[in-house]
């Protein structure tokens, strides 16, 4: 019997949280799905994260085979369309709906690497500036604030050209021109929750700096930044897609879309199927993040919450 | 309010220097030997390079030659164009007022509509009005505004003939540039058709630059009037009787338009890297078309001398917004 007894108190201590976090979970899935457009939003996405994971499946060709009887030919339901080619064929005769298809791994590719490294970097300066304040703060915010005097697709666009034009080289670029923003918010939040009791206790109770940092004071940051990072994803994608119309992102044949919207530009009197389809899949794919945003928005932050 | 100022303006000197410590660098930074993408050429002699290193003042110790760049930047000269041999200053002055006609057109398309949709939204709130104008907003700000601009063009350019598909006049109009801006010069010139000509070739551009700052200003002014329209002087306003009208255009508005003012004075970054895309689309030439070629040129000395330009635009812009601010906003000084 005497055993029982701390077994039993551990069940408590360790269902209680778990409880509470599902409890966190349900309020917050209350809100969000309040947003009808953040819950298609959320719909739309992962159809397109399915779509990007079975892309080789889903396509009807290989991306890059080029059908050198199909040049140009209008998707199925114009004349001269067929549905071989469902969304028609470019330039080199190659099938657009695949392409399509394979440039949503791409562009999710994009979202979800630039968002974690230039989230990981911008927490952890962040939280050094907030945290330590004093010339560690001055200097990190200093140089936050030279990055942010740039536009950003300007600066990413200067990168690129010492880096050299590239996919990868595109995606360092905007992660970092995105990462000040981080920084800003983690440290405004560090800064607003590091003099409050709780984290004193913790103090008290002999937590070092990095535990106070990490464990104690991080997760009651992190609402404001999972919505800086929604904001984030669809701007990467937007703005690798921008680098890549300009020439300095993938190259061509890459699917990108935005690459391959530069290589439609010269058949915008021909085939308008070449140049609007990309676009298309790019504006439905930010709209679908930017409806998700203003829904995790709503659900997690609770002065905008009755707005 | 002057001691607010100072330490506003105290924080641009560390952030200018750092644009200028960027901007020198550029070129150090840059793939290969600065003299070969200084000079552009294959191959040389061992006497043409120390010459050629000596010219450049490449032999110099690093932060030497970085105040030496930064004497002459503050003296407006930030050398010569690595193509046509010209001033970067001069270039960019001539081209600055194209970006600028451009960039103020989009700002006031953006700002009337948006806060039209804004206010509109707010009134209306939860009806399908609501939710037409903020889906439309929320489609504008998620645009990718170079497919935008290609769209308008195959519309309303290729099929419609509406507008000219690219350019600031038609050709048959010549007349010698005073102001730059070119729909006061076709003013001042007199000629028939000119200034219709360059409105004609302005709207399309303006329409995709000011998309997204429509949407992000109609977003901004809704939530602004929400959170007015909730308020005691309200109320007040709209038990005196006063007409529904009156109480969102005068009372509520006025007080919504401090947060939207700064919103839009913050749009400059957005709307000068919009200007990159957008001059391109539209073979526009101003400074963001001058960028992208000088990029494709490999004209080095123009990105640079660009890049230091351009954040010292946003820079100052951000400045001038941040003490507006403070000027309309008391409580913001004391922080």
């Amino acid at each position: 019997m005497a055993d029982d007894f701390p077994a039993a108190l551990e069940a408590i201590t360790v269902a209680r949280p778990r409880d509470a976090r599902l409890q966190v979970l349900g309020e917050f899935w209350h809100y969000f799905s309040q947003n009808r457009g953040a819950v298609v939003g959320l719909v739309i996405f992962v159809l397109l994260i399915l779509v990007a994971i079975f892309a080789p499946f889903i396509a009807p060709h290989d991306p890059s085979e080029q059908f050198r009887d199909n040049f140009l030919q209008p998707p199925v339901w114009e004349d001269g369309g067929s549905w071989q080619f469902i969304l028609g064929t470019d330039d080199v005769g190659r099938d657009m709906l695949s392409r399509i298809i394979f440039g949503s791994r791409f562009s999710l590719a994009i979202g979800f690497v630039v968002v974690t490294s230039s989230l990981v970097s911008g927490i952890i300066l962040g939280l050094l500036a907030g945290y330590f304040r004093g010339i560690v703060d001055i200097v990190i915010m200093r140089v936050m604030d030279v990055i942010l005097a740039f536009p950003s697709l300007l600066l990413a666009l200067v990168l690129v050209a010492i880096l050299g034009p590239g996919l990868v080289n595109a995606m360092i670029a905007i992660a970092f021109v995105l990462q000040p923003h981080f920084a800003r918010l983690t440290r405004g939040a560090v800064m607003g929750e590091k003099n409050r009791e709780y984290v004193t206790s913790a103090k008290v109770a002999g937590a070092g700096h990095l535990r106070l940092m990490l464990v104690t004071i991080l997760p009651n940051c992190l609402a404001p930044l999972i919505v800086q990072a929604t904001l984030s994803f669809s701007n990467a994608i937007l703005e690798a897609a921008a680098l890549g119309f300009l020439g300095m992102g993938a190259q061509p044949p890459t699917p990108e879309w935005g690459t391959m919207l530069a290589e439609a530009r010269e058949f915008i009197l021909r085939a308008w199927w070449v140049v609007t389809l990309p676009g298309l899949a790019i504006l439905i794919t930010v709209l679908a993040i930017n409806l998700m945003g203003d829904g995790l928005r709503d659900a997690l932050d609770p002065k905008l919450k009755r707005s | 309010m002057l001691r607010f100022i100072l330490n506003r303006l105290a924080l641009v000197v560390p952030t200018f220097l750092g644009i200028s410590i960027l901007s020198f660098s550029f070129i150090r930074l840059l793939p290969g030997d600065p003299v070969d993408v200084l000079a552009g050429e294959r191959s040389m002699s061992a006497a043409r390079r120390t010459e050629l290193l000596h010219t450049f003042g490449l032999d110099q110790p690093l932060w030497k030659q970085y105040l030496d760049y930064l004497w002459r930047a503050l003296h407006g000269d930030l050398g010569t164009s690595l193509t046509t041999a010209h001033s970067i200053t001069g270039e960019f002055l001539t081209l600055f007022p194209a970006t600028v006609e451009l960039t103020v057109c989009a700002t006031i398309f953006a700002t009337i509509i948006g806060i039209l949709f804004g206010i509109l939204a707010a009134s209306k709130r939860g009806s399908w009005i609501d939710q037409l104008t903020m889906g439309t907003a929320l489609i504008g700000y998620s645009m990718p505004i170079f497919w935008w601009g290609l769209l308008l063009i195959i519309v309303f350019a290729v099929g419609l003939h509406w507008t000219p598909v690219s350019g600031r006049i038609d050709l048959e109009y010549y007349f010698k540039p005073v102001t730059g801006f070119m729909l006061i010069d076709s003013l001042l010139s007199g000629q028939k058709g000119a200034f219709i000509s360059a409105v004609r070739h302005l709207i399309l551009p303006t329409i995709v630059l000011g998309t997204i700052p429509l949407a992000v200003i109609a977003r901004q002014t809704r939530s602004a009037m929400l959170e007015v329209l909730g308020e005691d002087y309200v109320r007040t306003a709209r038990s005196k009787g006063l007409s529904p009208a009156r109480v969102t255009g005068v009372h509520a508005f006025r007080n919504a338009l401090i947060p939207v003012v700064t919103t839009i004075g913050l749009q400059v970054g957005t709307l000068l890297a919009g200007a990159i895309l957008t001059e391109t689309i539209f073979s526009w030439p101003g400074i963001g078309k001058w960028m992208i070629d000088a990029i494709g040129h490999r004209d080095y000395t123009v990105v640079q001398g660009g890049l230091l330009i351009i954040a010292i635009i946003v820079m100052v812009v951000n400045l001038l917004v941040d003490v507006l601010y403070a000027l309309i906003n008391p409580r913001i000084r004391t922080r």
